[in-house]
């Protein structure tokens, strides 16, 4: 009897697990599960690991807790200050685009996505070129005579919040511009009949109504600007250090596994909690916005309006234009001499950094001509994407309609998402670059790396396009004898097309400018473009200088390139 | 099975997704198309690491490593070995990376060790002992592993450069030591660069630790500071920049730089001249002595192949390259340097010597010191 009852209660527990099997949602389980417990899990159990043994026993050498303190402090003071920063920017702009009519808002908003999608090397090059020693601005106040020095503005703490003010404006656009669009202007106006200020009404009615997308968008920039790596690397110098720089300075640098691996569990620790505050905003967000749009936009009509709209509008532009295109225009025009090179310089335009990309020089920073990169770059990139989408797709089917079990794998497979690319790469170093599974020397590491990175962004977009096919088409289908496979193949796939696309457009684009995991696992014969800028644009001399902004140009048009598959995917 | 799929929906599907689909079809083999291109680059030919009839040799080094093109392609075209120089950053970030790959190792040799991360490349077993006959003709001085683990390349000194003229037309006498440095009439003359990020910048710092002793020195850079030294983030910004007598004539006619600049600026001088711009001091521990090694990375399949990589740069061919190159003086007792070298860039009478286990013991210590004082 009791043997039975055992047996029956084992039965029940087991039951969503035979199912699985049964229909097959095990077999759709097994690739995504492995590819991220090896690869993910493995290395994150190794640091965590070391973190622990580091903590308790092994001590910290030369770091000392004080050092952790000021690490976490800076990050969290930068954070913060480039998101209030961020949103004082994207709040008159989210008004603009939500209130006016203007010439080409179509096209604007459509632009948003760029800087976000934009590698950080590139982001980097961008201000080096506008606000390094030899750039636009400071050759600009040399010719007008107003300084005799080069202006240091970068290696500054304002270098850094102009970078992250760049790169997250248009979350603060989006997000805040869609809820006040939505947001029924008669409630506003209405206040101000009652005798309300102008101020007062935007405090006491528009603010409280757009608070949830508000607060949605700056746990956002938050999050991004709490782990950025690139940026601080590059644009903040020596003296400017965060968790996901201090990492890397620890791991690769002073050499000192411990520290920079206690700073990884920090880092995931914070990057979680983060990850789930704005998630839950974000869901807070969606509920609270209405979803009828009050078509209220008009063109301003008073000269004060006009103004005001083209200020806003001028700060925007030149905030999102003006590092875009200094690095091209640096990569065309000569003006500094070459390292070694002990002559006047002859400045004016020249097309001899691109020229100079296909020259294998000796004493130059490669071994091979630099332009071999973006070759490797594009195949790590086809790579991830397949990788991504092999893996991403299955996830997508089984979590779109989802069991108890699917719903406590989940997490597990969207963790990535919370751990930052510097942490990632170590941990991989840590495990892969000894037996059993010495895959440092093997050419897919890289592309297994980014499709860790890309696979949450895959999942996330492939879900809710999966979801939204009506059951009854699957259904019809299966009654007249399809198999699931051929339900599949016939039904979902016509209709997810574009979100497969959409989803391989994307991966491909964040492997194209992963910086942070990269700079630490790759094959240093096989550098990618990102990791090539870096290398130019950390050495002297305006031949590297040249060719950094050169290579930085040709990784933003192959960026705008899956932007625009991405977009145009997603509007029609 | 993906692109099967994906093929099949292309053909099948009736619904919105036929265009969309063709485009990015195009797009990809657009791409493919553009990987072939660069991939048929009859440059980009190259065989695969580690294969049987192998004759390339991975030579890992920091990014400052030249040579000049026909004296490696002497080296290549005589032997039949391909070199590929892989150059995996500074000092050391490329050293680290060889650690922790030590296992799996990326390369087959590596070069750029200084004597700052000499213990710590030899404490973590990274390389295998190589007794080349190349190194009978290298004085004792620079063998600083007895295991010949490392093996010496070249040496430099780092010292402090100045302006001649800038001196002479302020009839200011030329400071001697390093503690003349603070004195208020040098202030703001002098150009450094951050330890943090630069090698001779680091070389200084041990300069004054070796001096001033680990307890003194941090002193000594807060009188720097306040007689308002200026730091920049690399030696060229320091000396094309901040020196005065280089051709970007800077404010500063003080530089921390290397003791064959002087001689570059004979050699390069446009139009030529018959007396150098520049001198270096030479008092008490005013020059840092770097040493530069290579070594053969333990578990390499291409030992062969590595030691003779290794005695061609100890061969003269290499050693008589470095100096115009790298702007280091070859270890090799009989290679030739150049004249000017020989003129304008004296050996210093009194240089800051420190013992690579005390380097590697404090480095971090130290610059943590430093950046604690300096860069508040």
């Amino acid at each position: 009897m009791e043997r039975d009852d055992v047996a029956v209660a084992g039965m029940e527990i087991l039951r969503p697990l035979r199912n699985s099997f049964r229909d097959g949602r095990t077999l759709l389980w097994i690739l995504p599960a492995a590819f991220v417990a090896v690869f993910f899990y493995i290395p994150l159990a190794a640091i965590l690991r070391m973190g622990a043994d580091a903590a308790l026993r092994a001590g910290l050498g030369a770091f000392s807790a004080h050092s952790i303190l000021n690490v976490v402090g800076f990050t969290f003071f930068q954070a913060i200050l480039s998101t209030l920063l961020t949103v004082a920017v994207g709040l008159p702009g989210a008004y603009v685009f939500a209130r006016y009519k203007f010439p080409f808002k179509r096209l604007l908003r459509a632009l948003w996505i760029v800087p976000f999608i934009l590698p950080t090397v590139v982001v980097a090059a961008g201000f080096e070129s506008l606000l390094g020693p030899n750039g636009w601005v400071n050759l600009a106040l040399r010719g007008a005579g107003l300084a005799a020095q080069p202006f240091p503005f970068l290696h500054s703490l304002g270098a850094i919040l102009l970078a992250h003010v760049f790169y997250n404006t248009s979350i603060v656009l989006r997000l805040v511009g869609s809820a006040w669009e939505r947001l029924d202007p008669n409630l506003p106006d209405a206040a101000r009949m009652l005798g309300a200020n102008p101020w007062r009404a935007f405090r006491r009615v528009t603010l409280p109504l757009l608070m949830p997308s508000l607060l949605a968008a700056a746990a956002l920039v938050f999050l991004f600007d709490f782990t950025s790596f690139g940026v601080i690397l590059i644009l903040g110098g020596p003296a400017f250090s965060t968790l996901e720089v201090e990492i890397y300075i620890q791991a690769l640098q002073a050499f000192n596994l411990p520290a920079a691996s206690l700073l990884s569990l920090l880092q995931i620790g914070t990057t979680l909690i983060l990850v789930v505050i704005s998630s839950r905003l974000s869901e807070r967000a969606e509920a609270a916005t209405l979803r009828v749009g009050f078509r209220t936009a008009r063109k301003p009509r008073s000269a004060a309006e006009r103004f005001s709209v083209a200020v806003v509008l001028s700060v925007l532009a030149a905030l999102f234009f003006l590092p875009l295109i200094s690095p091209i225009a640096s990569s065309l025009v000569r003006t500094e001499p070459a390292r070694g090179e002990r002559t006047a310089v002859q400045a004016g335009f020249t097309l001899a950094y691109y020229q100079e990309l296909f020259v294998n020089r000796k004493q130059s920073a490669f071994f091979a001509t630099p332009i071999e990169t973006a070759r490797n770059s594009l195949l790590v990139a086809t790579a991830t994407m397949l990788i991504a989408l092999a893996l991403g797709i299955p996830a997508s089917i089984l979590l779109s309609r989802p069991r108890r079990l699917d719903r406590l794998v989940e997490p597990f497979l969207l963790l990535p998402l919370g751990t930052s690319a510097v942490t990632l790469g170590l941990g991989m170093l840590l495990v892969f670059s000894r037996p059993p599974l010495a895959l440092i020397r093997s050419p897919l590491l890289l592309p297994i790396a980014h499709s860790l990175v890309a696979l949450p962004f895959v999942v996330r977009g492939l879900k809710p396009a999966l979801a939204g096919i009506p059951a009854r088409l699957r259904q019809a289908a299966a009654t007249l004898g399809a198999s699931p496979l051929r339900v599949w193949r016939e039904v979902d796939f016509p209709i997810a097309a574009r979100a497969v696309l959409s989803a391989a457009a994307f991966a491909f684009a964040i492997s194209l400018g992963e910086f942070g995991a990269t700079t630490i696992i790759v094959r240093p014969e096989f550098p990618t473009m990102p990791v090539a800028i870096y290398s130019f644009l950390s050495q002297p001399g305006g031949l590297n200088y040249g060719q950094a902004m050169a290579m930085a140009t040709l990784l933003m048009l192959l960026c705008v390139a899956a932007v625009t598959v991405i977009e145009r995917t997603r509007e029609s | 099975m993906h692109s099967y799929a994906f093929f099949r929906g292309f053909v099948r599907a009736r619904r919105a997704g036929v265009k969309t689909v063709a485009r990015a079809t195009g797009l990809l083999v657009l791409l493919l198309f553009i990987v072939g291109c660069l991939t048929l680059n009859p440059q980009t030919k190259r065989t695969p690491l580690n294969t049987q009839t192998n004759r390339t040799l991975a030579v890992m080094t920091h990014d400052s490593f030249a040579v000049s093109e026909s004296v490696l392609n002497a080296f290549e075209q005589s032997t039949g070995i391909q070199v590929d120089v892989l150059k995996s950053g500074d000092a050391g970030v490329a050293l680290n990376k060889a650690i922790l790959t030590k296992q799996a190792p990326l390369a087959d040799v590596l070069y750029g060790v200084d004597n700052t991360f000499l213990t710590r490349a030899l404490q973590e077993n990274i390389y295998e002992p190589y007794n080349s006959p190349a190194l009978a003709s290298i004085p004792s001085e620079y063998r600083l592993d007895p295991q010949n683990r490392a093996l010496p390349v070249d040496y430099g000194y780092v010292c402090i450069n100045y302006d001649i003229a800038w001196f002479s037309a302020r009839s200011l006498a030329v400071p001697q030591t390093l503690e003349d440095l603070v004195h208020p009439e040098y202030k703001g003359l002098l150009a450094v660069e951050n330890p943090m990020t630069s090698s001779p910048g680091f070389a200084f710092l041990l300069s004054t630790v070796t001096h001033f002793g680990p307890n003194g020195f941090v002193d000594y850079w807060k009188s720097l500071k306040a007689n308002q030294v200026a730091i920049a983030d690399g030696w060229e910004t320091a000396y094309y920049t901040d020196f005065s007598g280089a051709s970007g004539k800077g404010p500063q006619p003080l530089v921390v730089s290397y003791s064959t600049s002087p001689a570059y600026e004979m050699i390069y001088a446009d139009p030529p001249r018959s007396d150098p711009p520049t001198a270096s001091l030479d008092g008490p521990d005013t020059c840092f002595r770097q040493i530069e090694f290579v070594g053969i990375l333990a578990g390499t399949p291409n030992r062969a192949l590595a030691e003779k990589f290794v005695d061609f740069m100890l061969d003269s061919s290499f050693q008589e390259d470095i100096p115009l190159q790298m702007g280091m003086f070859p270890v090799k007792t009989q290679a030739k340097v150049p004249e000017a070298f020989v003129q304008y860039a004296p050996i210093p009478s009194r240089p800051a010597i420190l013992a690579p286990e005390e380097i590697t013991a404090h480095r971090e210590e130290w610059l943590n010191l430093w950046k604690e004082t300096m860069l508040p």
